[in-house]
């Protein structure tokens, strides 16, 4: 075999360091958990390594409480975020990779350059902006600052995806008299799925994890998970129990996609390096 | 071949996306730009222009000389815990190891969750308290008898941010690995014979042929950890708040702007993040597209 090591009686023996980097990577999932599970008597810091005496939802029902108006305007937001990101990043990558128009070249990066600005750079104009327009304070405008910011990475995706495709399908579409719509529509939409799914994963969870442009955007009741869930951290009257509770419910939706459709999920995060 | 009809509709179907982004990124970042040159402070705009008055004050500023200090440590620590350890996780499962699949799973979770968890969960993971109080990892080393692991972590007094760094390369060093995953197997197996033949022993392989070969990755890896690192910011506020200890840019920026109205200020701090940012990422992306097209 090629890998070295391949024969070697002490193979076993690269376990050992691949089970501690998953203890370390386990460790804040553990923690979470043992603690949501504990009840509410058998919690305290002093013990918060011991597992569970018997499963209680104490704190999970606590910390769902406080944060189930915030996780339903989570909803609100990534659902449309990610379906409107999605739709333009397609039509976008389609024309940028199967129709290219005088000045396509220059286009691409300028668009993929949106992708990395730090977004503190364009901060004070966006909330003036989203005051004039009228959409500061609540859900909406967090949708259309997601669907802006999110068009060049799904435009990147899609049009990687297209490219990838042979021209012949589109040119054996236009000598049947297929125009750039029905091109579209009827030959390389439907090749796009997988495309879709990687986008909307992708686009799904950087909504719902962002924390920067809700702090900044939304009033407390428009607050999405990540806002009232640090502010909960903060509170000094709010229990960690409650915090980790918590946390692992603001993470699930996230975690949940990522373990049903990771595949995806990973070729998303590749996208992000560029490499088509 | 082409209608004419359609060569303009192509054009008119990708401009919403264009016009959108030339006002949101373009013309925000100008905006920005003239706001940083201006005397806003306050709730009412002035955009009175002071030329470079603002930045002169940043740079003279002892808060934002910390920050700095703060940036550049934080920045080697993540950058580089993450390369190293995305790589050796990366060669370990290039092994063909039974369970590769799971590993690979389970260091590449974090990426799925937002830094507020992270800071969260790792805020009580790292907690400082000592005695009866001691918690998190603390007192976990504690039992164990690991005592000299026992730290302050995050209130370590000049040196705080390089706690921070743990669970930044916690939730970021899976992708790292990742990254180095899809390299390695890119890496033909009869390179490795070749070397083989030749008689370079195993260390000699990986130093002399494979990490060369690996040297794309490692740049876009660097590329993609330093931008993130330039610009964090969740997670210093979900494990310390507003701290000047814990201080960066991009937290100064924002609180300067929207808890002290100093516009002028914050927006300079913003552009100087851009200029930082796009320092790295413009060679990066022209070296990418380049390469493309000549494919």
């Amino acid at each position: 075999m090629a890998r070295p090591f391949a024969q070697s009686p002490y193979r076993f023996l690269l376990y050992i360091p691949l089970v501690l980097a998953a203890v370390f990577f386990l460790l804040p999932i553990y923690i979470m958990l043992t603690t949501g599970f504990k009840s509410f008597e058998e919690v305290s810091l002093q013990t918060m390594w011991n597992f569970p005496t018997g499963i209680h939802f104490d704190n999970f029902t606590a910390a769902f409480e406080k944060l189930a108006p915030h996780f339903w305007n989570s909803l609100r937001l990534v659902v449309p975020s990610a379906l409107i990101s999605a739709f333009l990043g397609s039509i976008n990558g389609f024309v940028l990779a199967k129709w290219k128009f005088r000045g396509a070249d220059i286009v691409f990066p300028l668009i993929l350059f949106g992708m990395f600005i730090p977004y503190q750079s364009i901060l004070i104009p966006l909330v003036s902006f989203m005051r004039t327009i009228g959409l500061y304070g609540g859900v909406p405008g967090l949708v259309l600052t997601h669907v802006i910011y999110g068009l060049p990475i799904t435009t990147l995706t899609f049009r990687n995806y297209f490219a990838n495709i042979p021209r012949e399908l589109v040119e054996s579409a236009r000598i049947d008299g297929a125009g750039l719509l029905e091109t579209y529509w009827y030959v390389l939409l439907p090749l796009s799925l997988p495309a879709f799914v990687v986008v909307l994963i992708w686009q799904f969870t950087s909504a719902w994890n962002d924390f920067l442009f809700a702090v900044v955007l939304t009033n407390q009741s428009s607050w999405p998970v990540t806002v009232a869930l640090n502010n909960m951290a903060g509170s000094q009257i709010i229990a960690w129990n409650e915090q980790m509770a918590g946390s692992f419910l603001a993470a699930l939706p996230t975690l949940l996609v990522y373990m049903l459709l990771g595949r995806y999920f990973v070729r998303g995060l590749m996208a992000g390096a560029l490499k088509g | 071949m082409e209608s004419k009809r359609d060569k303009w509709l192509a054009f008119a179907l990708v401009s919403p996306s264009i016009i959108a982004l030339l006002i949101f990124v373009y013309g925000f970042i100008i905006w920005s730009i003239r706001v940083s040159l201006g005397s806003w402070k306050g709730l009412m705009p002035d955009y009175t222009f002071v030329g470079l008055k603002n930045y002169a004050e940043l740079i003279a500023d002892p808060r934002f000389q910390i920050d700095i200090r703060n940036t550049v440590l934080f920045t080697l620590l993540f950058v580089g815990g993450s390369l190293l350890l995305g790589i050796s996780l990366a060669l370990l499962l290039d092994q063909g190891l039974r369970g590769e699949g799971f590993f690979r799973s389970l260091f590449l979770f974090p990426m799925a969750i937002s830094f507020i968890v992270t800071g969260v969960v790792w805020r009580w993971l790292m907690n400082p308290a000592t005695g009866s109080r001691m918690s998190g990892l603390n007192l976990l080393f504690d039992s164990l008898g690991l005592d000299f692991l026992i730290s302050k972590w995050h209130t370590t007094p000049q040196v705080g941010i390089a706690a921070i760094a743990i669970p930044a390369i916690w939730q970021m060093s899976g992708y790292t690995m990742a990254l180095y995953l899809a390299g390695l197997r890119a890496i033909p197996d009869s390179l490795r014979e070749a070397a083989r033949i030749d008689g370079a022993n195993e260390w000699q392989i990986f130093w002399y042929h494979i990490l060369p070969l690996l040297r794309p990755v490692t740049l876009s890896a660097l590329i993609i950890l330093g931008h993130i690192s330039l610009k964090v910011f969740d997670l210093i506020i979900a494990i310390a708040g507003k701290q000047v200890a814990l201080d960066v840019p991009a937290i100064y920026m924002w609180t300067t702007t929207f808890d002290g109205n100093f516009y002028s200020r914050g927006a300079s701090i913003g552009i100087l993040l851009l200029l930082s940012v796009a320092v790295l990422v413009i060679p990066y992306l022209r070296y990418t597209l380049r390469t493309e097209t000549e494919l």
